[in-house]
């Protein structure tokens, strides 16, 4: 059990030493993640509102399967990322596999469903409020939607956290489009792979927390926005 | 009622057209990130001045490139950039185009690479030795075999548990090489007595110091390995344990974007005098862990 206390010894030193190569880790995780999810969250929210308000044939079927898509393992994502971007793929001549770039589109095509999903459900919840107002006042399906997203703001926001919480935390789709090369593409939670791998279960251990810590400051961070946004808006 | 509604309506009008202007901005942010990480992207891409090198986990794991990449950068100012994968994914990968140069170790496999028009050439660079290692209480009873073959034998006998890499990767070809001298074939066993966990040496390592279970083990990883608990090298010094590991220049008449002249002075580099004394300097408390043996000496 020593292993516990050596973990937060040693993620201690880390941090009160600012270790640089801890630095440009959690740097380029926050840079991949945030990026990501920034990403995602636009074409989450467009779909997610689209599929809440159009009437079209198959629309049953794509939500289910959006919805299906919030399980999609990190490792296949990235498998099918690696085949686009490899160089024997449609997309190789982009010559982006193994840099951080792969890794950020990666994670958008783990996180949209995530966001898309909860998306839809809060604008479906909203619109059933909402429905007969908003028919009565005739409005096109194009300002349904953006009034949906606006007044479901704060739901909204939950769903990027949902998607911040994947992205930050998956280890399996950046290792195989990222290649967890030292200084370029390793990531938190790669370095964390490895450390394990190496037995040094203390240090891995370390940087768990530390991941741990930076999600619940960027949690804090954007439920204290939503907080006084709303705060803001009902003064 | 009518003035209401209207009123409403010109309410609604002036709300949406803020919404409008809101998301319109969240969207210009978005725009703008992604044309930053664009750019960034390409800041990266005109830095080419490096090569990939699709490796195994044995090496990295042992701390190797840690040691004698940077001399090499120092001198070229190339940088390598290591992807480090089990053996048969390390070739896989270099088969797609994804890398410059393979540095594995699974000879067989290695000269079908370049025979089958991957590789270039194949130049030996070093060796070391494989280790069966397990528990202190050796349930099998294995301790000073000189026969490998003959110690796995007998775990099969004991029905002891044996952790196996099972990823084909160049560690679990020698343990399989093993285990067909003496006509085992483990995996009936599969999920019994053996165990074959599928992941990178350290992993497995982990995985039998948690078990009490048996390992065949690089002994470069087993080295560096800090979750040892109470095992210990077993079974060591046995020919067929003999660990050789090659380099390869992925052939850029197969894929052109291979950069195949940097790659190339990396191979003359890690052959030469100066990498194959960098080899043979990377010592752990003492130890060192691979025995350079490249024949272009010069």
């Amino acid at each position: 059990m020593s292993d516990f206390s050596d973990a937060f010894h040693t993620a201690l030193g880390l941090i009160v030493t600012l270790n640089h190569d801890l630095v440009e880790i959690l740097l380029l995780s926050l840079r991949v993640s945030l990026t990501a999810v920034a990403i995602a969250s636009v074409l989450g929210f467009v779909i997610g509102g689209a599929l809440a308000v159009y009437r079209f044939p198959g629309r049953g079927v794509v939500s289910a399967v959006l919805s299906a898509l919030m399980g999609l393992p990190p490792v296949v994502a990235g498998l099918f990322v690696y085949l686009l971007l490899s160089n024997a793929g449609p997309l190789g001549v982009l010559q982006l596999l193994y840099t951080p770039t792969a890794m950020i589109i990666a994670q958008v095509v783990l996180v949209t469903p995530i966001i898309g999903a909860l998306t839809r459900q809060a604008c479906e919840d909203l619109l059933e409020e909402y429905d007969e107002q908003l028919r009565s006042l005739g409005a096109s399906p194009t300002a349904i939607v953006v009034t949906l997203l606006w007044d479901g703001r704060y739901r909204l926001i939950t769903a990027v956290l949902a998607g911040f919480g994947r992205a930050i935390a998956e280890v399996g789709a950046v290792m195989i489009v990222g290649g967890n090369i030292d200084h370029v593409t390793r990531t938190m939670t790669t370095a964390i792979a490895l450390e394990t791998s190496k037995g040094n279960i203390a240090l891995a251990l370390a940087l768990g927390i530390i991941l741990l810590t930076i999600a619940f400051a960027v949690n804090g961070a954007l439920i204290s926005v939503q907080r006084l946004a709303k705060r803001l808006a009902y003064a | 009622m009518v003035g209401s509604c209207s009123k409403l309506k010109e309410v609604h009008l002036t709300a949406s057209l803020n919404r409008l202007r809101f998301l319109g901005l969240v969207f210009l942010c978005l725009l703008a990130t992604t044309c930053l990480l664009a750019t960034s992207h390409l800041a990266l891409a005109a830095d080419d001045d490096f090569i990939l090198v699709q490796s195994t986990t044995s090496t990295q794991n042992s701390g190797l490139f840690d040691y004698i990449l940077p001399k090499f950068t120092e001198k070229t100012g190339i940088e390598v950039r290591v992807v480090a994968v089990g053996t048969g994914q390390a070739l896989k990968n270099a088969r797609n185009g994804d890398g410059d140069v393979v540095l594995v170790h699974s000879k067989g496999d290695e000269e079908k690479f370049v025979a089958e028009g991957w590789g270039v050439k194949r130049y030996d660079v070093m060796y070391n030795d494989f280790v069966i290692v397990g528990p202190a209480s050796d349930p099998a009873g294995i301790r000073g075999l000189t026969d490998a073959s003959r110690a796995l034998e007998r775990i099969a006998e004991a029905k002891a548990l044996f952790a196996s890499r099972g990823d084909g990767s160049g560690t679990h070809k020698a343990e399989r090489r093993l285990w067909k001298r003496v006509a085992t074939d483990p995996t009936r066993a599969s999920g019994e007595w053996y165990l074959e966990t599928g992941s990178g040496m350290g992993a497995t390592l982990n995985t039998a110091v948690g078990k009490q279970a048996y390992s065949l083990a690089d002994r470069g990883t087993w080295l560096s390995f800090a979750n040892k608990g109470d095992f210990e090298v077993l079974v060591e010094g046995d020919r067929q344990l003999f660990n050789q590991y090659g380099v390869i220049l992925v052939n850029p008449a197969t894929h052109p974007r291979v950069k195949a002249d940097k790659g190339k002075v990396f191979i003359d580099w890690l052959t030469g005098a100066e990498g194959q004394e960098a080899i043979g300097g990377f010592k752990i408390d003492g130890q060192q862990l691979f025995v350079p043996n490249a024949r272009n000496l010069d």
